[in-house]
């Protein structure tokens, strides 16, 4: 039953119904995370003992660090699957998430900038963790690039899946930067094996906010691959039909 | 899996693996320079280059910051608790500067233990809690009931 669950879903007519039916409850259940992470890290979480109120910030740069990470885990785990098995769905999983993921990453450095300058004294030092974070804007752009670069959509779909795949390595790089090399960026408070170091009432809404960027992710890139799928299937029967029920 | 698949599978997990190592090796090599500051300790080693423009990192000394009769010179040691150096700046210090903090100071050693710095920026560490809770841990340490050195959780 579940093998067929999934053969329906790799279908592409299935998942955009099944993703049609999901987006609603993702955006639903991400508005209101975003809200009470934002009510609490803003409003309930106290000031911190060094940095006062500009602590605040990490409850946007955190999470969307982790998210920049984790989609391009993604797009390199959606692009392996391309290429071995051909799946199509894959192929589009992978160049949907490509503009969250820069979105995410962009993010997290210019967050990382407006902290930096109070809290450290500088926009921008080219350490180890900075860097590497800016070579991550590049990949995702690289990818963007390559697929509009290249007319036939499977084709273009697998150079960019060896591109992301290749650029993969990056991401331990960027995780373990703090730990491999003196930097300015301190070390991780949360993502290690040791207990966070972080008063249990900043972590409840950094956690919040975290959950709430993975669903953004997840309704977004739904959104994002169902266009995707329509493009590509345009001379299928069932979008021809769905074309004319509108 | 099919043949051809099983082929692609590791056609694919070849290529991660090798990018991987050749990245390895490169980072290895360029080790050094990707280290954004020198410790003290490496100061005192010998390792940092004289009369260059480096970085040095450790934490400010707890009761060494000392204005120059001139007022806008500060001057403090900097340590990782193993080697010390003296550090000397004109100019204006980020927020976050405090003595037993973590600093990062850009400029030239003048021998002699003597680093004059351009630059000063704040390493902040991964600790983030509330006011009363950091006033609670210094009361605990002072008390000297709290006997943890790592982490104050």
């Amino acid at each position: 039953m579940f093998n067929n669950f999934f053969h329906k879903l790799a279908s592409p007519k299935h998942f955009y119904r099944i993703a049609g039916n999901l987006i609603p409850w993702l955006a639903g259940a991400c508005l209101l995370l975003v809200l009470a992470g934002l009510y609490y890290g803003l409003l309930v979480a106290p000031p911190d003992y060094q940095q006062g109120d500009s602590y605040r910030i990490m409850f946007i740069h955190v999470p969307a660090a982790w998210m920049s990470l984790f989609i391009y885990v993604v797009m390199a785990v959606a692009g392996a699957i391309g290429l071995i098995w051909r799946m199509k769905l894959a192929e589009v999983m992978l160049i949907s998430s490509a503009p969250i993921g820069a979105s995410f990453t962009f993010l997290a450095l210019v967050t990382g900038s407006i902290w930096g300058k109070p809290m450290w004294g500088t926009w921008w030092v080219w350490d180890a963790r900075l860097t590497s974070e800016l070579i991550l804007l590049f990949l995702y752009l690289g990818v963007i690039a390559l697929h509009s670069a290249i007319d036939d959509r499977r084709i273009a779909a697998r150079a960019v899946a060896i591109l992301a795949l290749v650029g993969v390595i990056n991401v331990p790089i960027i995780h373990y930067s703090v730990e491999w090399w003196n930097t300015l960026h301190q070390g991780p408070t949360v993502t290690k094996f040791d207990k966070p170091s972080i008063h249990l009432s900043m972590l409840i809404p950094l956690l919040l906010m975290a959950v709430a960027f993975k669903l953004y992710y997840a309704f977004v890139v739904l959104m994002r691959a169902r266009c995707e799928v329509l493009e590509r299937e345009r001379n299928a029967g069932w979008v021809r039909e769905l074309a004319e029920e509108k | 899996m099919t043949p051809k698949r099983k082929q692609r599978l590791l056609l694919i997990a070849g290529m991660v693996i090798g990018v991987g190592i050749a990245t390895g090796f490169a980072l290895k090599a360029f080790n050094e320079n990707l280290m954004f500051f020198y410790t003290p300790t490496a100061v005192a080693a010998g390792e940092a280059p004289a009369n260059h423009l480096i970085r040095v990192g450790g934490l400010v000394t707890t009761g060494s910051v000392k204005r120059l009769p001139d007022g806008l010179t500060v001057s403090f040691d900097l340590t990782d608790n193993q080697d010390t150096i003296r550090v000397q700046y004109t100019g204006i210090l980020p927020d976050l500067f405090r003595e037993g903090q973590g600093i990062v100071a850009h400029g030239k050693l003048q021998g002699d233990n003597l680093f004059v710095a351009d630059e000063v920026l704040a390493k902040h560490d991964e600790n983030y809690m509330p006011p009363e809770v950091a006033d609670a841990l210094k009361t605990a340490h002072e008390e000297g009931s709290s006997k943890q050195t790592g982490s104050p959780y």
